[in-house]
């Protein structure tokens, strides 16, 4: 496929603009953390984004899904950061990935349906160090039973089901997990996002495998490549959004009997910003392409776009910050939204750094 | 079989068969290598010779052109296969010309059909090498200041003044020049796109030598010169808009060329040159080569996404400033990690290739409108920042 976006595509980008902008504008998520709710998320615009098919659209047909692929899964993550909407979007699509993967027919058939009509919030309980690290896990399976601690759970306080990786005797395994269960306690989170996640304790907790015991491997590692073409969209529209906030105050904002925009040393900076939003775009759209044609390439694609989005949206915010000047370091300002959300979505499932050594080793050998 | 398979076929067989071994191989930079044309050409060996003249006879050194220019009337899908055969083998191109990459684009849109018809046909075949005559020891980045003066006398163009940075200027026929015609018009609309022969007492040239040891570039003199009155492109002092045209086709093609042109990355060069331990002993070189790894590899895709629009008639005009700034600069930090990689050895030969392009390098940040020239354009024209 082309990297230019085909007429639905466009069409699916203009009514997901629209729908965002009027149902989950920046001030809904303001008021959202203001308030003190503790989903984190508003239920009723979930169930919107249900009936205009934004859930989990890569879903295959043949699964009893959208079949929109990843490009439009994409596309709606981007338009998504644009708004900063604060939903379950990555954990259904995650959850939905994982069952269309390994899933055996019984509960890809009660599952999917379920998490694509937004009824069913599904938490991904994968990490459990520091920071992002797919190599192996101390969470063990025996007996029916998961022991141990997982952290940084996406929406995992209010979750009906979790998804919990575990190690087994034939390799990592997944397995659902009934949040309600003996031996669960789920500990909320205060990202600085104002999203929803939670670590969360496991103690001999009863536990079903999904699919067959230990031959989630692979499963994995292309629900994290999803994960991260998804973020890297996310993220491209949020740059580009604090990016046009910057450069409409810049022409709005007059010191010295001009607007600032007007000089060279602030122009250059925007320009350069510019630059690199117009070549990295194509990255990120070549990684969800890639996904949807079974590209060999896609998982070092998404590597690449994930880590690339994560150090542009990082710069990006930087200056959008220091161009509004004391008024950017302000909470009454959307930029700083922005720029918590930056740092949040850029920490999970890899960042720049992470990335660039993935790459180093895996893309070239080095 | 589809057409387009049959012709994939056919054009793997017909290089297979015609282009000579010593033709193949790793991209070698602009040298006497590749084959420049002209009346003062001289082949390099046989084998180069008759390469250049089968692809010519093809009409292969301008495929896209129509075939009464000299072109094969290729469409894009079969020119694009040709291109990705040629790459296959590694064949050279054929004939290296600032008359197929600039000139020629220029015509094509600009030309009349009498300029076409005498011009087009000699570029496809190599007959003449063309310079190009833009900046000004007077006029860089501020090009549109050029003082080169021409006065239409007699039904003719006489022309004086002076041009700098003509690449390979000396070896060069003709000269494509931007001369102020209007001295009265405001600064960008008093100027005329004129062709001039090279081979007249009015003009001369003089080598420039640069800090790698070259001289590629040299300054051009007209003194008195002459063309005759229909070698104007575009209208009369319109020759701002040609050259705007041009300057896109530059940008892109510096820019893009960044991606092109490298055969081997810095990874494998590294991994050649200090191998996996040497590399382990030196993370932070380790991690400089694989940032710089991810940016040419952003920098190809953006490169295909543009071909992509292309092709689905969607134009990025602020494209080319994009490539060119970002691609050079790119080449930029190549150069310095080839240098790193290369260590001592490299710091000790002029000639090397590491030392070449590390050199090189800030020739490209300044040819074809300084990056800074592209910024002021991003501001301006992409993002309507105010002006001063």
């Amino acid at each position: 496929m082309p990297l230019v976006l085909t007429e639905d595509e466009v069409m699916l980008v203009d009514a997901a603009r629209g729908f965002l902008t009027k149902s989950a504008p920046v001030s809904a998520l303001r008021a959202l953390r203001d308030s003190g709710d503790t989903l984190r998320y508003t239920p009723s615009v979930w169930g919107e984004m249900a009936e205009n098919g934004f859930i989990a659209p890569h879903v295959p047909e043949a699964e009893g899904g959208l079949g929109m692929g990843y490009a439009a899964a994409g596309l709606i993550a981007e338009q998504m950061g644009h708004t900063l909407a604060p939903t379950p979007f990555l954990s259904a699509a995650i959850a939905a990935e994982l069952v269309v993967q390994v899933g055996s027919a019984e509960q890809k058939a009660d599952l999917l349906p379920k998490i694509i009509a937004g009824n069913l919030i599904v938490g991904f309980a994968f990490e459990e160090g520091l920071r992002h690290n797919p190599a192996g896990t101390a969470v063990t399976f025996k007996d029916g039973k998961v022991s141990g601690t997982k952290k940084i759970v996406l929406d995992g306080v209010g979750a009906k089901l979790l998804i919990v990786v575990a190690a087994t005797d034939a390799g990592p395994g997944l397995f659902l997990v009934d949040p309600s269960a003996a031996g669960v306690t789920v500990r909320p989170l205060d990202l600085i996002d104002s999203r929803n996640a939670a670590d969360v304790d496991f103690a001999d907790t009863p536990a079903t495998p999904l699919g067959e015991v230990g031959a989630a491997k692979a499963a994995i590692a292309r629900t994290l490549d999803v994960a991260r073409a998804l973020l890297a969209a996310e993220l491209l529209g949020i740059a580009d959004e604090a990016f046009d906030r910057t450069v409409a105050y810049l022409k709005e904002r007059v010191q010295f009997g001009r607007p600032i925009g007007s000089f060279q040393a602030l122009q250059h900076r925007a320009a350069r910003l510019y630059a690199r939003l117009d070549l990295t775009r194509g990255a990120v759209l070549k990684a969800l392409r890639a996904l949807d044609e079974g590209d060999k390439a896609a998982t070092m694609l998404c590597s690449l776009s994930k880590g690339a989005m994560s150090k542009l949206a990082y710069d990006v915010m930087v200056e959008a910050t220091h161009m509004h000047g004391g008024i950017g370091v302000t909470d009454e300002l959307d930029i700083g939204l922005f720029y918590k959300r930056v740092r949040v979505a850029s920490e999970l499932f890899g960042d720049a750094h992470f990335h660039t050594d993935r790459i180093a080793t895996q893309a070239f050998g080095i | 079989m589809s057409d387009l398979d049959d012709f994939r076929a056919e054009t793997r067989a017909w290089l297979e068969a015609n282009c000579p071994q010593s033709r193949r191989g790793a991209f070698r930079g602009f040298s006497t290598f590749n084959y420049w044309g002209g009346r003062k050409a001289v082949f390099q060996d046989e084998d180069q010779q008759l390469w250049f003249e089968r692809m010519r006879d093809k009409g292969w050194t301008v495929p896209e052109w129509p075939v009464e220019y000299g072109g094969a009337g290729l469409d894009k899908a079969r020119a694009n296969i040709l291109q990705q055969e040629m790459r296959r083998i590694q064949a050279q191109s054929p004939l290296q010309s600032l008359g197929i990459w600039m000139l020629g684009p220029a015509l094509l849109h600009f030309g009349t059909p009498e300029q076409k018809a005498e011009h087009l046909p000699k570029i496809a075949r190599g007959e003449i090498r063309w310079a190009q005559g833009y900046s000004e020891p007077g006029a860089g980045s501020d090009l549109a200041s050029l003082s080169t003066k021409g006065e239409l006398k007699d039904g003719q163009w006489v022309v004086n003044g002076s041009k700098i940075w003509t690449t390979n200027g000396d070896k060069c026929d003709m000269i494509f020049t931007l001369v102020r015609t209007e001295p009265d018009a405001p600064k960008h609309q008093g100027i005329s796109f004129i062709l001039i022969d090279m081979d007249q007492p009015g003009v001369t040239t003089k080598p420039i030598k640069l800090i790698n040891g070259d001289d590629p570039f040299v300054q051009t003199f007209f003194d008195n010169a002459t063309a005759p009155a229909d070698q104007v492109v575009g209208p009369r002092g319109k020759g701002w808009d040609v050259t705007k045209y041009l300057l896109g086709h530059e940008r892109e093609m510096i820019g893009s060329s960044m991606t092109n042109s490298v055969t081997e990355t810095v990874s494998s060069v590294a991994k050649a040159k200090l191998g996996a331990d040497g590399l382990k002993a030196d993370p932070g070189l380790r991690i400089a080569i694989a940032q710089h790894e991810m940016e040419s590899w952003i920098l190809g895709i953006a490169v295909e996404r543009l071909k992509d629009m292309g092709k689905a008639k969607q134009f990025s005009q602020f494209s080319p400033s994009v490539l060119k700034l970002m691609g050079t600069e790119l080449n930029y930090r190549r150069g310095e990690l080839l240098m790193s990689i290369g260590g001592f050895e490299a710091i000790n030969d002029l000639m090397s290739e590491p030392v070449h392009s590390y050199l090189h390098a800030p020739a490209n940040c300044i040819a074809g409108g300084s990056n800074e020239v592209q910024l002021n354009i991003l501001s301006k024209r992409a993002l309507g920042l105010p002006e001063l």
